[in-house]
Order: C-alpha cells, then sequence, then structure tokens
C-alpha cells in the first residue's frame, strides 16, 4: 500500500497559525480520502514557517468498488415519482430493471461505482482543501484569485510504494503538484526532489530545516538551558514564547547576549515583557540574585562568524528598546516618589472609562466609597482600602503602563511603594485585577480583597445601570469573568456578605452620578440571578450538579454565596448516597401526594400531625423518626452544619419507606386523612430545611 | 553567494542604490509626492495606483511628516520629518521576496551574516480605508522594511494584488552604517570635501517644527483648513465627468485626492497639537476615510484607473 507525502510550500506563515493549519490539513486530507473510500493506517502533520506538511502511510492504492441496490417506485407509479428516483440515482430509465415485489412490479436500481486509483481521488481532495482552507485570514496575490494564507508557491505530493514515488498529477491556479521542494532560504540549495517521506526529511535536514516543531522547539530548549547553565544562569520558562519562536525558524540556532549593565536596576518584570514582546528574547535569570541578566535570542541561520553580527544587531536594537524603557522607568518614579502620583490620578480623570459611566477619575471614587463599605466584611482596615482604591488605578496614567499595557498593577505595586504609600496599599495595587480567571490566584490580603471586589461589583453594577448586558457569546466588557472574579473571591477567602446590600450600595453610588438613560434598579435580583449563573458554571467544573444549585438558590439568603455553596455541597454529597438518592425519592412521593391534595381541597395541612392518629407501627415508627431527625437537623442548620443536617435527613429514608409501603395517606377516615396530610407536611418541612428538594431533577 | 558587496559610505548612498537597484527591476522612479503626507503610501502613485487592473511599478523616496513623532532633534531615532522608500509593484510578482532580499544586498546587507525573518504584521491604514496582509521584515531582531499585499484600497478589494515594499530609510540606513544617532549619520560622503551629517541637514528644522508642530500651530486656522479641504474634495467630486470647456469627460480624481491628503495631514497636525480626544479621533478618522474612498471611486472611473470607453 503506497504511502502519500504533501507539502503546501508558501510564503511565511504566520507563527500563530501553523500548527492549527497542520491540524486542519490532516483533517479535511483524510476526512475527505476516507469519504471517498480512501482509508489508511496513520497521518502526521508538520510545520515550519514557509510549509505545511501531511505524511499518510498505508494509503489504499484504489477505493473499492461498491455495488448499491435502491427500491424505487412501483411500476406502475405516477411518472412524477419515476423522475425523481432517477435524479437521486442519476440513472435512465433503461438502466433499471423492474423486479417482482410482494406489491406487484417495482423498480430497482443497481448503482455500481467502479474502484478509482488514489491518486485521482487524492488530486480532488487536495484542491478541495486547498481552496477551502480555513485560515484565520487569508489573502490574494499577483493576478490570480486564489486564496492562501500568504502566496503559495509549491505543492508537492506524491505516493510512494515499492516501485518508487510518482508525483500525483493536479494543478490548481498555475501551481502544478510536483516532487520537488526546498529547503532553508539562506542556508539551503536549492529546490531538490524527494521520493518518500524518510528522504524528504533527510533531505530537508541537510538543506538546514527541521520539520518537526517540538524538535525545534525541544532544541531551542535544551540548548538555551544548557548554555545558561554553563554561565551560571537560568532560563525563565515561557512555554507560550517557546511555541511561537519554534514557529518563527526552521533551523533554531539559540545566541545568548548580555543586558547592558544600565538596566538591570529596571524591574525584572519590565526586562522580561519589553524583550518578549518587542524582541521574542527569553529572559535569563540569575539564580542568585533573582536578576535578569541575560537574554536568550534564536536565530534562523548559522554564520560564519558564529552569531556575531546577529548578536550585535539584537544587542543594539534591544539597548535602544530598554532606553525607552529606563526613560520611562525613572520619570514614572519621579512623579510617585516627588509628586505622590498626583499627576496621575488627576489624568485619570480625562480619560473616559465609558461614555455613559464617565472618567477612570470617577470610577476610581466609586471604587473607593465601595471599598470602605465592604472593609469590615472581608476584615480591612476601611481608611486603608479607601486610599488602596483611589490609587490602585494611577499607574493606567504612567508612561510605562501606556507602552506596555500587560503590567498595569504591578507598575501600580512599584509606584505606591516608591510613593512611600503602606504595603498594604501597593499589594492591593497589584491584586485588585485578580482573579482573571477560573485558575488564576485570588487575593487573601484583606485590603486587596476589598479593592478587588469593589472594582469588579462597581463594573457589574454600572454596566447593569447602562444596560450593557452580556448576550449570548459577546461579552465585550468581560462581565462574566468579574462576576466569577466576585464568585471566588468571596468563596475562597469564606467571605459571609450580603451580596445583594452591596450591589444595591453600588448600584446608588452608580444611581449618583448622572448616568445617561441611568434606569435606577428596581429589581437587584437580575444581577444577582447572573451572579447565581456564574456560580453555577464554577461549581459544575466541581461536579456540582445545577438543579442541586438550584435547589439551594431557593433558599432564604441566596446572596450569601459561601452559605449557598455550603448547602449545595452537603446537597451534592449526600445525593451521592443511596440513602440520599431514596430519601429524595420518598420526599418527592410525600411532596406530590400533599400537593394534589392542597390543591383539590384548597386548605394547607400545616398543623402538627397527632401520633394517637397512626394506625400502624410503620406510621409510629414515621412520627418517632421525624420527631428524632427535627430534633437533630434545627440545631444541626442552626449551626450551618448542613451535612450533619443532610445525614439525619437520609435516616428518614427507611422510615418513608416503609410508610409508603404500608399506609395508604388518603384514607376513607377524614381524620386519619387529615393527620397524614399534616405528616406529609412534617416531612416537607423537615426535608426543606437545607434545599428546595422539589427542584432536584429525576 | 552573491558578489560581494561593498558598503555604503552615507545615507544618500544607500538611497542612490535603492534607486539604481529597483531601477534595474523595471521600476519607474519616480519623484516625491509635493505634499505633506504621514507615509509614502499617501503618494497617488501607490494609493490610486493600487486601484484599478493596470499594470504598475513604481519606485520613490517620500518625505513623511508624523507631527507626533517630533523630539526636537535630541531622540537618537524619533523625527517628525523623515524619509520612507516605496515601492509599489501591480501585479505583485512571485519572486518579490527574492527582489526585496537582493534590495538589501545591494545596500550592503550580507545575509551569510545577518539574520532575516519575515514576521507577521498585517497592515491597515484607517484613513486609506486600506488594508493587506504582509510581514515586518526583520534584520537581527530590527525592523527595517514593511512588506505588504495590498488586500483593499479605498474600500475597494485590489484586483490583481499590489505588492507594496516600504522601508523606513533612517532606521535602515544608522544600522547599515553603524550610527547610534541620526543626526550623527553621514548625510553625503563622509570624505566629500563638505561633509555633512544629517544633523546638519535637519538638526534645526526638526527643533522648529516641533515646536510649532507642538506649540504654535494656530489650531482654529488648522480646522478651518481641514474643514475646508473637505469640502472642496467634495466639490471637486461633485462636478459633472463631462469638461464643459473641452467637452471632454474629465474626473478629477487626483485633484480631489490631494485634498483628502491635507486633511490627513491637518489631522495630525491637530492631533499632536492635543487638541483632539480619543472619541473625536474616531470621527475624524472617519472624516478623511470618506474622502479617501470617493477619490478611490472617482479614480476607478478614469482611464488609470482602468476606465475604459469601450467597455463603458
Amino acid at each position: 500500500m503506497p504511502d502519500l507525502l504533501i507539502e503546501l510550500f508558501s510564503e511565511e506563515i504566520p507563527a500563530r497559525m501553523q500548527a492549527r493549519a497542520a491540524e486542519d490539513l490532516k483533517k479535511r486530507m483524510t476526512d475527505g480520502l476516507v469519504e471517498a473510500g480512501l482509508t489508511y493506517a496513520s497521518a502526521g502533520a508538520f510545520h515550519t514557517p514557509r510549509r505545511l506538511t501531511l505524511t499518510i502511510e498505508e494509503l489504499l492504492a484504489a477505493s473499492p468498488a461498491t455495488r448499491e441496490e435502491r427500491k424505487g417506485p412501483r411500476v406502475d407509479a405516477p411518472e412524477k415519482a419515476l423522475e425523481g428516483f432517477l435524479r437521486s440515482t442519476g440513472l435512465t430509465k433503461d438502466q433499471l430493471e423492474a423486479r417482482d415485489d410482494k406489491k406487484g412490479q417495482v423498480w430497482f436500481a443497481v448503482i455500481e461505482r467502479k474502484g478509482r486509483p488514489a491518486a485521482e481521488i487524492i488530486a480532488e481532495v487536495l484542491e478541495d482543501v486547498i481552496r477551502n482552507f480555513p485560515w484565520p485570514k487569508s489573502m490574494r496575490w499577483g493576478a490570480g484569485s486564489l486564496r492562501w494564507v500568504r502566496p503559495l508557491h509549491r505543492i508537492l505530493c506524491i505516493l510512494t510504494d515499492e516501485a518508487g514515488a510518482e508525483v500525483v498529477p493536479m494543478e490548481i491556479d498555475g501551481i502544478a503538484a510536483g516532487d520537488k521542494t526546498e529547503g532553508h532560504r539562506f542556508m539551503g540549495s536549492g529546490p531538490f526532489s524527494v521520493t518518500s517521506f524518510e528522504d524528504y526529511t533527510a533531505k530537508l535536514k541537510q538543506n538546514f530545516v527541521i520539520l518537526d516543531a517540538q524538535e525545534r522547539a525541544d532544541a531551542i530548549w535544551s540548548d538555551a538551558t544548557n548554555q545558561a547553565f554553563a554561565q551560571g544562569l537560568e532560563l525563565v520558562e515561557d512555554r507560550g514564547l517557546l511555541a511561537e519562536v519554534a514557529g518563527l525558524v526552521e533551523w533554531p540556532v539559540v545566541l545568548v547576549g548580555a543586558i547592558d549593565e544600565t538596566f538591570l536596576d529596571l524591574p525584572p518584570e519590565v526586562l522580561t515583557t519589553s524583550m518578549k514582546e518587542h524582541q521574542k528574547f527569553f529572559s535569563v535569570r540569575n539564580p542568585k540574585t533573582g536578576r535578569v541578566e541575560k537574554f536568550v535570542t534564536v536565530a534562523n541561520v548559522e554564520t560564519s562568524d558564529n552569531g556575531a553580527t546577529i548578536l550585535a544587531g539584537n544587542q543594539k536594537v534591544l539597548f535602544a528598546r530598554l532606553s525607552d524603557a529606563k526613560f520611562f522607568w525613572e520619570n514614572d518614579l519621579r512623579v510617585a516618589t516627588t509628586e505622590k502620583m498626583l499627576p496621575w490620578l488627576n489624568a485619570l480623570d480625562n480619560v473616559t472609562f465609558h461614555a455613559k459611566l464617565g472618567s477612570q477619575g470617577e470610577r476610581v471614587q466609586r471604587i473607593a466609597a465601595l471599598a470602605r463599605e465592604l472593609a469590615p466584611v472581608v476584615g480591612a482596615d476601611p481608611d486603608l482600602a479607601k486610599q488602596a482604591a483611589k490609587v490602585c488605578k494611577a499607574d493606567l496614567s504612567s508612561e510605562m503602563v501606556y507602552e506596555f499595557p500587560e503590567l498595569q498593577g504591578l507598575m501600580g505595586r512599584y509606584y505606591a511603594e516608591a510613593a512611600g504609600l503602606p504595603p498594604e496599599v501597593a499589594a492591593a495595587c497589584a491584586e485588585h485585577y485578580s482573579p482573571l480567571g477560573p485558575s488564576d490566584e485570588v487575593p487573601a490580603a484583606p485590603v486587596s480583597v476589598a479593592v478587588a471586589l469593589a472594582d469588579k461589583v462597581d463594573t457589574l453594577t454600572g454596566f447593569w445601570a447602562i444596560e450593557e448586558k452580556p448576550t449570548g457569546s459577546k461579552d465585550p466588557y468581560a462581565l462574566r469573568r468579574a462576576a466569577l472574579g466576585v464568585v471566588r473571591l468571596v468563596l475562597e477567602n469564606n467571605l459571609r456578605l450580603s451580596l445583594s446590600a452591596h450591589l444595591r450600595t453600588a448600584a446608588d453610588i452608580v444611581g449618583a452620578r448622572d448616568v445617561e438613560d441611568h434606569k435606577a434598579f428596581a429589581d437587584i435580583g437580575d444581577l444577582l440571578s447572573f451572579f447565581h449563573d456564574r456560580l453555577k458554571v464554577f461549581l459544575r467544573d466541581k461536579g456540582i450538579r445545577h438543579d442541586v444549585i438550584d435547589a439551594c438558590i431557593a433558599m432564604l439568603g441566596n446572596d450569601d454565596l459561601t452559605l449557598l455553596v455550603k448547602r449545595a455541597e452537603a446537597l451534592s454529597d449526600v445525593l451521592k448516597t443511596d440513602d440520599g438518592e431514596n430519601l429524595i425519592q420518598g420526599f418527592k412521593r410525600a411532596n406530590n401526594i400533599l400537593t394534589q391534595a392542597e390543591e383539590k381541597d384548597g386548605v394547607s395541612y400545616e398543623l402538627d400531625p397527632d401520633p394517637k392518629f397512626a394506625e400502624s407501627d410503620e406510621e409510629r415508627a414515621l412520627f418517632a423518626a421525624l420527631d428524632e431527625a427535627g430534633g437533630a437537623i434545627s440545631p444541626a442548620i442552626e449551626a450551618e452544619d448542613f451535612a450533619a443536617a443532610m445525614a439525619a435527613m437520609a435516616r428518614l429514608r427507611g422510615p418513608i419507606d416503609a410508610f409508603f409501603e404500608a399506609v395508604q395517606v388518603n384514607s376513607d377516615n377524614d381524620i386519619i386523612r387529615r393527620n397524614r396530610l399534616c405528616l406529609l407536611h412534617k416531612i416537607r418541612t423537615i426535608c426543606g430545611g437545607v434545599a428546595d428538594l422539589t427542584k432536584l431533577e429525576g | 553567494m552573491p558578489e560581494q558587496v561593498e558598503k555604503p559610505r552615507s545615507f544618500q548612498e544607500i538611497i542612490l542604490r535603492l534607486q539604481t537597484y529597483w531601477a534595474g527591476r523595471g521600476c519607474a522612479v519616480m519623484q516625491p509626492y509635493d505634499m505633506e503626507v504621514g507615509a509614502g503610501t499617501f503618494h497617488p502613485a501607490t494609493t490610486l495606483r493600487a486601484l484599478g487592473t493596470n499594470p504598475w511599478a513604481a519606485a520613490y523616496v517620500q518625505p513623511s511628516r508624523r507631527p507626533t513623532d517630533g523630539r526636537y532633534g535630541e531622540n537618537p531615532n524619533r523625527l517628525q520629518h523623515y524619509y520612507q522608500y516605496q515601492v509599489l509593484i501591480k501585479p505583485s510578482p512571485p519572486d518579490l521576496q527574492d527582489l526585496y532580499l537582493g534590495s538589501l544586498e545591494a545596500i550592503g546587507i550580507d545575509m551569510g551574516l545577518h539574520d532575516i525573518r519575515f514576521v507577521e504584521d498585517d497592515w491597515e491604514s484607517p484613513t486609506l480605508g486600506a488594508w493587506g496582509l504582509g510581514w515586518e521584515v526583520w534584520c537581527d531582531g530590527m525592523e527595517v522594511s514593511q512588506f505588504t499585499y495590498f488586500q483593499q484600497v479605498g474600500g475597494h478589494d485590489c484586483h490583481p494584488v499590489s505588492g507594496e515594499l516600504t522601508y523606513g530609510l533612517e532606521r535602515l540606513a544608522m544600522y547599515v552604517l553603524g550610527v547610534d544617532h541620526v543626526m550623527n549619520m553621514p548625510f553625503n560622503d563622509p570624505q566629500a570635501p563638505i561633509a555633512l551629517s544629517y544633523g546638519d541637514v535637519f538638526r534645526q528644522t526638526e527643533q522648529e517644527y516641533s515646536r510649532w508642530n507642538f506649540d504654535l500651530a494656530d489650531t482654529d486656522t488648522l480646522l478651518q483648513h481641514f474643514k475646508d479641504a473637505e469640502a472642496e474634495c467634495q466639490r471637486i467630486l461633485d462636478a459633472p465627468a463631462e469638461d464643459p470647456k473641452t467637452a471632454k469627460r474629465i474626473i478629477m480624481a487626483h485633484p480631489a485626492y490631494d485634498q483628502c491628503i491635507k486633511a490627513s495631514h491637518l489631522f495630525n497636525l491637530l492631533d499632536a497639537r492635543g487638541v483632539i480626544s480619543v472619541t473625536e479621533r474616531q470621527v475624524y478618522i472617519g472624516r478623511v476615510r470618506a474622502l479617501a474612498k470617493a477619490c478611490a471611486d472617482a479614480f476607478i472611473q478614469t482611464e488609470a484607473g482602468g476606465w475604459a470607453p469601450e467597455a463603458a
């Protein structure tokens, strides 16, 4: 069985698109081939800056012949029916066979498809894949109409078996498939023919191309760590950068360069960010001091001077870049130390946060007011929290953050320290943006927590006030992330607070300014349920069912998220037990009977049932069990020990099951019936202490 | 291996070599456009000629002005007035990358010693309603050129596609000549009887324009000029195609486009004066873009833009 090798050779493919493109090539080609009847043993995809490569091993040499019989309309059916049948089978009437069937003569179509040689199928599928390739962005070039990520120059497409390699004949917009490729742009020795995947990778290597991106990344990583280690230093890990750099070179050459002395007192984050963003350099750290002292750049070429010119050039560019960074840092430090960041704070008044929500300056005032309110709840000093909130956005006006927005917060900490502010305030500057996602670290320092909460709650109430809520996949202000942030801040710090009350405060603060189109929050509940939705997503990932959370949301105090989660966890745990699962069934049965009776009779059965009307042992046992459970559950709920409460409830399973087994609730005797319904009501009340079990599914 | 190219010795020698190189590759070597523009792309030889079906190949130096980049001649590589070298070939030839690399060798960049990289950079000009895909070209980690396949200009799809190369001449020359401050770069031959540095030529003007751009340009006048240019552009385009005097069909795409260029530069000056807020910015850019689109619409109705009388 032949092997197939395809290479699409183009001008430089953006690094960020390569891996996905290689996978798309593999998936679309193999899907197309299999659909046409060509199965295969294995396939692999590769990418370099200039090529996407696909190798398929042991492909069928031809698609199998197929024979399909299809039953059509009766011979005496109307002409229309026959026409439809001919169209769907692609046959003519004289190709049909009339056969005897139970109901008389019926037309049969026998569709035979001959097997087709692999080359023919490959050419068709490949053309379709190239013409419909899912590039995130594609372009035309020259006078042609073909679209590719950048101009496509060559198509290598060969089938190889024992007899040797053969080009799959095809042409697309003037590019004919062949068996040629070329190696490295500068070090390779021109186009060459290949006969198989092994031959291809070997010749590429001779022509200074490492085909496998992982191999390039590994080579970069090991060479860079070794070179750093040899100098007593360590490479700062950055997987994203490594993948990107591996996509920028076909023949990686690792060069280590020094950062000029004058820049070594810049914060390491500034060095790392500047080098990474502008130059795609790795940082090299001195493990003894923690300082970033050197850099690694990855060239795409070996030179006669062993990279000396390249390194010198890169160092020069870095010098210019870091001169800028140092200039920003020194200017910023001056503003921070001598002017206590005041010009930055004033400048925030001129930065629009949102047309309808005013300036960043106004926003900071709101966050400060809110942080002060929240401080006691999170155990922070109110004045410190307010002070921190007031300066937490100051660095947005700094030159460094203007240049590197990703350093926001982090620079805030440095500048707050330089301004002589308390350490709690400086920490809050850095930490108040957190958490930024489901796995990001959650701040624990009280002042940081207060400001982080205030920041997010203000954002949410603000956008709710101007009716800019997320819809579907659109969430331009990252409000879902903000709400999840609040959820995690509350839960992971075990905070006990009434979210509604604080949302109300925040809404009042937002409302106090003249928000255009501001609609007072008639109902804070809509925003609260947005939090509940985020909470559901968050807990679902922790294995708690959404209906379990709904059952707990139905309880009073559902804006205390910590309490809510305590209930949900206890309920979720008990549902995993046999007793728990059956208790729910028993509870539902009791509840259904009771609800039906209530509806039918138009009364509620809330009186205390009297055991003297009990007729059987099972009924008496249930009375006893309910009394016992009630005695245990109330104090447990009081102490928020929902696990104990649920455990006590689960012990009712036996008595409830036995009761329903032995007793007919709807007795002919009215007094007994009423008493039993009251007994059911007692089940409902006792079992509803932790969560509203009627919300549970199943 | 290509023959060893002798290193150029001055800024002007680099320009001359690029001129000779691209003339040798069949480009019409044009002269700078005689108006204030922000980049070589604004030259009608690029913006307008990228439109329509007529083939085109041009290369030229374009003095460019970016008022906000003024640093009084003190910054080692930031200038409010600088030069771009621009090449536009339509349709883009299949070997454009190789042609480009050849131009680097022509100015003394030895491919055997340097690391040349094509790094993704999609180009977009919101004021021109134009975009394209391509790269910034790195030489040893420094961006030395912008390489773009135009996909759209003035809101029109480009068919055929033009290949555009833009060299930032000062930065490139500083690198090739090994100079650390632009003002120290030799402008003419350093051995010449009267050797002039870049600073001798431009230090004073950088100071003068920086002061005017940032502090003295009269914003009311600039605003009025902006409105005037906008109105004149519209008025030119609103004129009927047939000229009553000559009875010929004369669509005045270029005079209208001059007004668009003017408006764009006036906007840049207003921006440097700091009188345009973030939200206003978008509005102004949109107004210039509307002019650019109208000019593009007009140009493709002209013969240079591919309009043919028999087809009409």
